[in-house]
């Protein structure tokens, strides 16, 4: 079912757990199969810009998520928000070589979680916030609430 | 990585028995007739068939030969009992119970028959998976044709009190159908005794080949077959009978008739010792299923905070095989609907795990997966973002 970069990724993934006094958190739940992913993200600035300088995810899913979640982390790293905001599911996809068809959400998952830790970054110092970016996190948001209503026993 | 196989999903398949092989080979190649044929070799071939039918009937205690008709799978088997019911007796009514946790092949089956106009009930059951008799007597209505209920559940291993519910059905004058697959070959079943109409049964999850099942219909019971062609099996389904794999399933039965027994109580309590190491070893981890009425080789967990699929596959990477009712690991993206039947939550059934062992399966395997199964639940809590 999975080829061996994403079960590579799943074995031993990048870069997980939590960062403590983050810049930004983004947490995401796919409503349909359950799993839940959060990404922490720690920003600093530089010549280039603000540049994401450590991230970490936690993930509650299957391989294809985790997987996604810890490439995504790869992706991110290093890199100024503007070119994370340009990161999508086919990165991730690309990265992994392939995902099953019936995973592909797992990538979009992984992407919003990436966005809505930046969304988190940008308003909490009072930032421009894309009009894309801001209408996904509006798409989120409606979701997460589902998610949560779920697993508010655990939480 | 992969040094060690250990395979602890019998539920799903079992691997053909040496024995069973050997019996076989010969029909491949100059044992090959077709038993309808009128010269040596097709009657070599009926004689064969016939004598592979009697070992059936033996187990069973069935009454007559004509009552085992030999298919090729046990959906098969399901679906011919089901729609083969419904098909006869829609004259007297176009009722028919199931239970909440049927497997796939019952459940699509009733629910197809749903859309060509035939009501189905399925009745609930407690958090043990356990089907309370009265449940049916209750829903039994003057419409009903067949009640069909699983006898043992592939999924959590719960065992139905199906005598009870056959004596209820032999009272109320309607058909009883029961899905034996999983018990069959490793429980007593006594189609009489346990007042069944029909039972299916599979050769392949009890180390005999795949393509070879039966359904037992009791003499006077009306059905209509569903494949029609040359009057095989006694007209109920045509097709060139398969002697290889009938061979083989009947080599399998005599094999697991002799052994039940002592295999079933050799099984039961590695299967206790799997599920108290489990229990005691994982935090948060919680047994599916009924304690004590459960097949002999079935354990059924579920552990918080974790996902099925990713436990799968990280057991995978240490050669051992099992399977979960994970939404992530089906089709649909929906946790199992036996799971679900049980009460569990979505989110619960998102972490289960079935541990099924067989005749192969040894206290070392026990042991190792008691080794390797705690570090897997502890290293995917770890990267969940549940656990603090």
């Amino acid at each position: 079912m999975y080829n061996k970069k994403v079960l590579q990724y799943f074995k031993h993934p990048r870069n997980y757990g939590k960062i403590k006094n983050p810049d930004g958190i983004g947490k995401v739940g796919n409503i349909i199969c359950g799993d839940v992913m959060r990404l922490y993200i720690k920003v600093s600035k530089n010549k280039k810009g603000e540049i994401i300088k450590d991230i970490k995810f936690e993930t509650y899913g299957c391989v294809a998520a985790i997987a996604s979640s810890s490439i995504i982390t790869n992706l991110a790293k290093g890199k100024t928000i503007r070119e994370a905001l340009k990161l999508n599911k086919n990165k991730i996809i690309d990265s992994l070589g392939k995902l099953p068809p019936i995973k592909i959400h797992c990538s979009v998952l992984a992407i919003d979680a990436l966005l809505e830790a930046i969304y988190d970054y940008l308003i909490k110092n009072k930032k421009i916030i894309p009009k894309e970016l801001k209408k996904r996190h509006q798409r989120i948001e409606k979701e997460k609430k589902i998610i949560e209503e779920k697993y508010k026993e655990w939480t | 990585m992969k040094t060690t196989k250990t395979y602890l999903d019998y539920a799903a398949t079992t691997p053909v028995d040496p024995r069973v092989l050997k019996a076989m080979l010969p029909y491949f190649t100059e044992k090959f007739g077709n038993s309808v044929s009128l010269y040596d070799f097709g009657e070599e071939a009926k004689r064969t068939l016939e004598k592979n039918r009697l070992i059936m009937v033996k187990i069973l205690n069935a009454k007559n030969k004509d009552e085992i008709i030999f298919t090729s799978s046990a959906t098969e088997s399901n679906n011919l009992a089901i729609k083969g019911i419904a098909f006869a007796n829609q004259n007297k009514g176009k009722h028919i119970i199931i239970s909440s946790i049927e497997h796939s092949c019952v459940l699509n089956s009733a629910e197809w028959l749903e859309k060509q106009g035939f009501k189905i009930t399925k009745i609930k059951v407690n958090k043990y998976g356990v089907i309370d008799p009265k449940e049916i007597e209750k829903a039994i209505k003057k419409d009903t044709i067949l009640v069909s209920i699983i006898h043992g559940s592939n999924e959590i291993g719960t065992i139905e009190p199906i005598k009870k519910i056959g004596k209820i059905c032999e009272k109320k004058k309607v058909y009883f159908h029961t899905d034996a697959v999983q018990s069959f070959g490793k429980m007593p079943l006594d189609v009489q005794k346990m007042k069944i109409d029909l039972l299916t049964a599979s050769s392949h999850k009890i180390y005999g080949p795949k393509g070879a099942a039966l359904l037992y219909i009791k003499k006077g019971t009306k059905i209509e077959p569903l494949i029609h062609g040359g009057g095989h099996e006694f007209g109920l389904r045509a097709s060139t009978v398969n002697i290889p794999a009938i061979v083989g399933f009947g080599k399998t039965v005599e094999i697991c008739e002799k052994e039940m027994k002592k295999e079933s109580k050799r099984q039961s309590k590695l299967r206790d010792k799997l599920i108290k190491g489990v229990l005691e070893k994982i935090p948060d981890s919680h047994l599916n299923g009924h304690a004590k009425k459960r097949l002999p080789n079935n354990a059924n967990f579920w552990f918080a905070y974790v996902e099925g699929e990713a436990i799968i596959m990280n057991l995978d990477s240490y050669g051992i095989a099992a399977s979960t009712g994970s939404a992530c690991s089906s089709e649909k993206l929906e946790p199992s609907h036996i799971l679900l039947a049980c009460g569990l939550l979505p989110e619960q059934a998102h972490g289960s795990l079935r541990l099924t062992i067989g005749r192969w399966t040894k206290q070392q395997d026990i042991n190792y997966l008691l080794k390797i199964l705690p570090k897997t639940i502890k290293k995917l809590r770890k990267i969940s973002p549940y656990v603090q």
